[in-house]
């Protein structure tokens, strides 16, 4: 792993703050101080847009890239904690709608969520590749049929809506700032989780399994038991995802959960890349630019915007094609290539 | 480094995407944003709805209250999630002066609610159906001048009950909030006139498979109301023949729409004769109709349209309309945050293809409702016939606001059937 290699790199040892890569130390104050300068549309529709969106598919990326399980069930997951506080909280639909209080809802939604991610995992583990593939996309479109023919619980095609975040400490949830630096938050929790469960014993473990499950078990681990708590803990983050998700468009409902959005986090994830959790969040950041902004790049080069569908897909189409790693395998090949010294072909740095 | 470079340059990006999301001046031209369904189900009728606004603007030359009218297009596939994201492209990062949208139901609850928090910008309704939008918690800047699914359905229990005969129903509907407002508004007036429904039976959107539904119909009622759209109508006709069905067939509006009467196979011919009502039908004489019908085929070029524009070019043909006789009205003056505009917009007499439209408090259309009958012409397509019009329906069905406030919304056994309400 890129993340692992480059720790046990470290050439002194240094304290907490200085081993923080500068690079983190831009990234953060930008996007603390972005507020400041751009308007709410940007902050709430865009970034917060991408944060939820690509801590869904860092849940895809923590289990495909470090457990190589590829889940397409993980919008299935983040749509059932959604509707699960919509279920025990308030919305529009106050037949169904509990209004218990935000504490006893966030975290038994949560909790509901990771039992089913368990579950699936639990089912999924059985088989490899394809199987799993095919296995959580029958899960995803199962749940998605169901929801919307269900409406005793989930209240069928109609869905919920007016599901609102509480008012906690005074502060309006919803607003531009507010939602920013709370989707922010979690998204750089998600986001540090992965990084430091990639380097801890759990994730090494998980990491050997995706690559050799034989030798693991042989060596004494629980191959299946790893991959079970792999999807309990992706189910946890996309759970996260799927409740921020929702109160960003204040309702959720069969719509919000169908194949399509399914498939596009398998998108977000790949097109970012899967080698490291940043990928996920570049990925969603592409796809909320793309799917805001294609109409209006088409209608600016004078073609009609009815067909802005064809040019996400064909932006999406360049980035894999050019690099089957997604952004991030663009940009390490850019590295090797300025790193390689044009005459001889070799490694600048391997050089006297 | 990786993280850091892409991070700070998607940033500096996005704050020079940022930059040129500048408000209209005041003399500049005016910006509509128009939130429409281009994807999904619904793309095909959303395009007509887009002929309609081109066909407004045509006919006002692009210029309204000595201003250049400009569009900024959002696609919708009609889930209300879509439906808000589009509004806010449009508002927030667009900086439009008013919006026109959206098409479906549950994206039109969703537009009520966002309207709220954008207390200076105007919204007008396309062709959304929802009773809920004007009806329950209904926002000061939202305008709809198409009149509701319940609205759609006047008429009709009278007409059949009285002119065909019918004396007991069954219906069969799919399962979501527009079609329960059209059961809901033909329910009411057919009770009330002395019938009877037996049984209401519901299918989810999208059934393939109509076998049980068919088998468990009832034989001793007199007709079969069938609040189906699209595929599902043209599946439900073909295994209803199939299985040699021959009651008499009461269609929702949707179920005679264009879409359906213009379908392929032989299934559409079950629909010969069949009762319906809506806001329009396509042999209407109204020279305001005839006129509007000639446009629009002068318009766009045959293949690229329907042979007679739809409900959903109507409605936004309609919306647009209202808008640019208003800026005419307050000479494009959108100040003071668009106060003028607002009161043109309340006491608007529109007359529009489909009879004259006028809104009542809750800035809701009254307007006309017309029962129509399936026919074959003469070159063997088919054509909804106008039977019956009925002119001033207002959103409460002629019941006393308070009557109507004790029905309830409409769901899959609301209201019931009664013969006084």
């Amino acid at each position: 792993m890129v993340a692992v290699d480059r720790t046990s790199a470290a050439e002194r040892p240094r304290g907490t703050l200085d081993r923080v890569p500068p690079a983190y130390w831009v990234v953060g104050v930008l996007l603390l101080v972005l507020p400041a300068f751009v308007s709410p549309f940007i902050l709430f529709q865009i970034m917060g847009w991408s944060f939820v969106l690509g801590l869904i598919a860092l849940s895809l990326t923590f289990l495909g890239g470090y457990g190589g399980m590829v889940s397409l069930a993980q919008m299935t997951f983040a749509g059932l904690a959604g509707y699960l506080v919509a279920i025990f909280g308030d919305s529009a639909v106050d037949t169904i709608s509990q209004g218990w209080p935000w504490w006893a809802v966030i975290p038994l939604a949560l909790i509901l969520t990771v039992l089913f991610a368990t579950l699936v995992g639990w089912l999924a583990v059985r088989t490899e590749g394809i199987y799993t593939i095919v296995i959580t996309l029958a899960i995803a479109a199962a749940f998605f049929y169901f929801t919307r023919q269900n409406y005793d619980i989930f209240n069928g095609f109609q869905g919920f809506n007016s599901v609102l975040p509480p008012h906690l400490f005074g502060v309006d949830w919803r607003g531009g700032v507010a939602f920013y630096y709370l989707s922010l938050f979690w998204a750089a929790a998600g986001y540090f989780l992965v990084l430091y469960l990639a380097r801890a014993p759990f994730g090494l473990a998980l990491q050997g399994v995706r690559d050799n499950p034989r030798r693991m078990a042989a060596l004494g681990y629980n191959v299946t038991a790893h991959r079970v708590a792999a999807y309990a803990l992706a189910g946890l983050i996309a759970g996260v995802g799927g409740i921020l998700l929702t109160w960003q468009s204040s309702q959720i409902s069969p719509g919000t959960i169908a194949i399509g959005p399914a498939i596009d986090i398998l998108v977000i994830a790949v097109v970012g890349g899967l080698r490291h959790p940043i990928g996920a969040f570049i990925g969603a950041l592409i796809y909320v630019l793309l799917k805001i902004f294609a109409v209006d790049v088409l209608v600016a080069l004078g073609l009609s915007g009815e067909r802005f569908q064809l040019l996400i897909g064909l932006g999406f189409l360049v980035i894999v094609f050019f690099s089957p790693d997604g952004i991030l395998g663009l940009w390490d090949k850019l590295r090797a290539s300025m790193r390689r010294d044009p005459l001889t072909g070799r490694d600048r740095s391997d050089l006297p | 480094m990786t993280r850091g470079l892409l991070g700070s340059l998607s940033t500096v990006a996005l704050i020079a995407v940022g930059a040129t999301g500048a408000a209209a001046q005041d003399d500049g031209p005016i910006t509509i944003g128009i939130l429409n369904a281009l994807e999904g189900t619904y793309a095909v009728p959303g395009q007509d709805g887009m002929r309609g606004i081109e066909l407004a603007l045509m006919q006002h030359d692009h210029k309204a209250g000595g201003r250049d009218i400009e569009i900024v297009v959002q696609s919708t596939d009609t889930t209300p999630d879509s439906a808000l994201r589009g509004a806010r492209k449009l508002v927030e990062q667009d900086g439009v002066d008013f919006v026109i949208g959206p098409l479906s139901g549950s994206e039109g609850i969703a537009i009520r609610d966002y309207s709220k928090t954008q207390p200076d910008v105007t919204f007008i309704n396309g062709i959304s159906g929802a009773m809920e939008m004007t009806m329950v918690d209904p926002s000061p800047n939202l305008f709809r001048f198409n009149i509701d699914g319940a609205q759609w359905s006047k008429g009709l229990g009278d007409y059949v009950f009285n002119e065909k005969g019918y004396k007991t129903v069954a219906t069969i509907g799919e399962d979501y909030s527009f079609i329960y407002t059209q059961v809901f508004g033909f329910v009411t007036e057919f009770c009330e006139a002395g019938g009877e429904v037996t049984e209401r039976f519901w299918v989810p959107l999208g059934t393939k498979d109509f076998g049980s539904i068919i088998a468990a119909l009832p034989d001793e009622v007199d007709a079969i109301y069938l609040g189906l759209g699209g595929g599902d109508a043209v599946n439900f006709l073909n295994q209803y023949q199939q299985a040699g069905g021959e009651a008499n067939l009461i269609g929702g509006t949707i179920m005679v729409d264009a879409s359906v009467l213009n379908s392929q196979g032989r299934a559409k011919e079950a629909l010969i004769g069949v009762p319906s009502s809506g806001p329009q039908a396509d042999t209407w004489d109204d020279p305001r109709w005839t006129e509007y019908v000639d446009a629009y085929r002068d318009a766009f070029p045959e293949g690229e349209r329907f042979p007679s524009p739809s409900l959903f070019a109507t409605g936004y043909y309609n919306a647009t309309n209202a808008a640019l006789q208003c800026l005419d009205t307050v000479e494009g003056d959108l100040s003071d945050d668009q106060v003028a505009f607002r009161d043109c917009l309340s006491n608007l007499t529109l007359e529009s293809p489909t009879g004259t439209i006028t809104l009542d408090e809750n800035r809701q259309a009254i307007g006309t409702n017309v029962v129509t009958e399936v026919v074959e012409r003469e070159d063997g397509t088919l054509a909804n016939e106008l039977v019956k019009v009925v002119e001033n329906v207002n959103q409460t069905l002629g019941l006393s606001p308070e009557a109507f406030a004790e029905l309830g919304l409409p769901s899959r056994e609301n209201p019931e059937c009664k013969s006084e309400y």
